[in-house]
């Protein structure tokens, strides 16, 4: 059984016919990777798994059970977490508060089990010193690997990243993806709208390529980096791989 | 200036200190009752206001906009002679708290608004994908937030409200300017304007300066840790 399905989803942001008719099936444990010229619909797309963005049609199914606008609190807090581009860590409370905030309060975890997890993902994450500090006097690379082990203290299933490392100074970017790459030895199921095309290629199970809210693509990296099929595929990784 | 260097003008209003006591304190139970009326008038429509629901927001908007570009001593009046008039009079002290309570309700719910809004949307969209529902993500995330946005102007609605408490002259009421009023024209009371006005005056300035400067203290001081705290920038909006 597929971990995560689109069936038929569209969407629109008014008279922006977003998606266009996607259907998508993500396997338990699969690593799958979204790449496509900005306002492609990859976004857009990793956000109705979550109903960040609620489909204008189509239906999503999350571990077997349809998303709907009353079910979606309580499947999303049992199945996925997610990575932002821009970390949306909570800037009032310290980072051990920000990572056992949900177990806590939604996991009903016991706070001394919640921030044993805690450090145990800090230490995933290479920031165990950080516990206490508040997540605004961190950078940019290291606010996103807090945000990525407050993600793993959920323990969800499903990990969606959103562009993880856009906002990131170049010389930050590295150390987020080390962590993702470690991640991606685990059994978690990952997708990963991102323009880095070495993570794509070490990590991925299976790349697509979307464009103009549609899947134009889909395939192993090999596949995609060897010979891929269409002309704008080409034309697309041959200008951001140098 | 009627009785203003009179000592015999002083010393009545001394002999009737009572009068300016019992006004002060009916001012303050009115404007505590009306706080308590205003802030769950607030709370509720100020979320309203920031709902997803158009409905909602419509209604939040109707109730804002109503109330703040209608005079207060309209809607005293209303209430009072229009509630009276059908039958339902809720009397001066109940209209008191009522109209106040209404009135200033319709200004926190834009202080609430404001200060929920001033919270970065990433900020419900990480709460929202942990999984928490609307209550929960209001209560861990978002207002302890705008909290500090929230405050500082609330203090001033709370000081409008205590001075608005004058208003009620308007239906009789037994508040401080009321019963100041009535001294200055009363049958034995009666003549000592200056002294009375200026009592009154100095009474509602020792209960809203206080708390007004409170406020701009606070809001100067929220502001210089927040450079401290956010000197790395709070994520930008995408």
């Amino acid at each position: 059984m597929a971990m995560i399905k689109l069936e038929n989803v569209n969407k629109n942001f008014g008279d922006l016919h977003v998606l266009k008719d996607v259907n998508l099936e993500v396997e338990e444990g699969e690593k799958l990777v979204i790449i496509g010229p900005s306002g492609s619909g990859k976004s857009t797309t990793v956000r109705c798994m979550n109903f960040l963005e609620v489909p204008s049609s189509g239906h999503v199914y999350i571990n077997g059970t349809e998303l709907t606008t009353k079910n979606k609190t309580k499947v999303i807090r049992d199945n996925t977490s997610m990575v932002f581009q821009q970390f949306n860590l909570y800037p009032h409370m310290t980072v051990l508060k920000n990572l056992t905030i949900g177990p806590i309060k939604l996991q009903h975890k016991p706070k001394k089990e919640a921030e044993e997890l805690a450090y145990h993902y800090l230490d995933i994450v290479g920031l165990k010193d950080k516990a206490d500090v508040y997540p605004t006097t961190l950078s940019g690379g290291q606010q996103q690997r807090i945000a990525i082990a407050r993600a793993l203290c959920s323990q969800s299933k499903i990990i969606l990243f959103d562009e993880p490392t856009s906002a990131l100074d170049p010389e930050t970017i590295q150390e987020v993806l080390d962590v993702m790459i470690k991640l991606a030895k685990e059994s978690i199921t990952m997708v990963v709208v991102t323009h880095e095309m070495g993570f794509a290629k070490q990590v991925a199970d299976r790349v697509i390529f979307m464009e103009d809210g549609q899947i134009i693509e889909s395939g192993t990296p090999e596949h995609f980096f060897n010979n891929p099929e269409s002309e704008r595929v080409k034309q697309f990784l041959g200008k951001i791989i140098r | 200036m009627s009785g203003l260097l009179s000592p015999r003008a002083w010393n009545k209003i001394w002999t009737y200190r009572g009068t300016f006591l019992l006004g002060f304190a009916n001012t303050l139970k009115t404007a505590l009752v009306a706080l308590l009326i205003a802030l769950v008038l607030g709370i509720v429509f100020g979320l309203m206001a920031t709902s997803g629901k158009k409905g909602l927001r419509t209604i939040s908007r109707i109730y804002v906009e109503v109330i703040q570009n209608t005079p207060i001593l309209l809607q005293m009046c209303f209430l009072y002679y229009a509630l009276a008039f059908s039958g339902h009079s809720p009397g001066i002290i109940v209209t008191g708290f009522l109209a106040l309570g209404i009135y200033t309700g319709a200004y926190m719910a834009e202080v609430i608004r404001a200060g929920i809004e001033s919270v970065p949307k990433g900020q419900f969209e990480a709460a929202q994908a942990q999984g928490f529902g609307y209550a929960e993500r209001m209560f861990y995330i978002i207002i302890p937030q705008s909290i500090k946005v929230i405050l500082p102007p609330m203090t001033n609605v709370i000081v409008n409200m205590i001075k608005n408490t004058s208003c009620l002259y308007i239906v009789g009421g037994a508040d401080l300017l009321s019963l100041t009023y009535s001294f200055v024209t009363g049958e034995n009371t009666g003549g000592s304007y200056a002294p009375a006005y200026i009592v009154c005056g100095v009474i509602f300035f020792l209960i809203c300066f206080p708390l007004s400067t409170f406020a701009s203290m606070w809001e100067s001081s929220l502001k210089k840790r927040d450079s401290k705290v956010f000197q790395n920038g709070r994520p930008k909006e995408a």
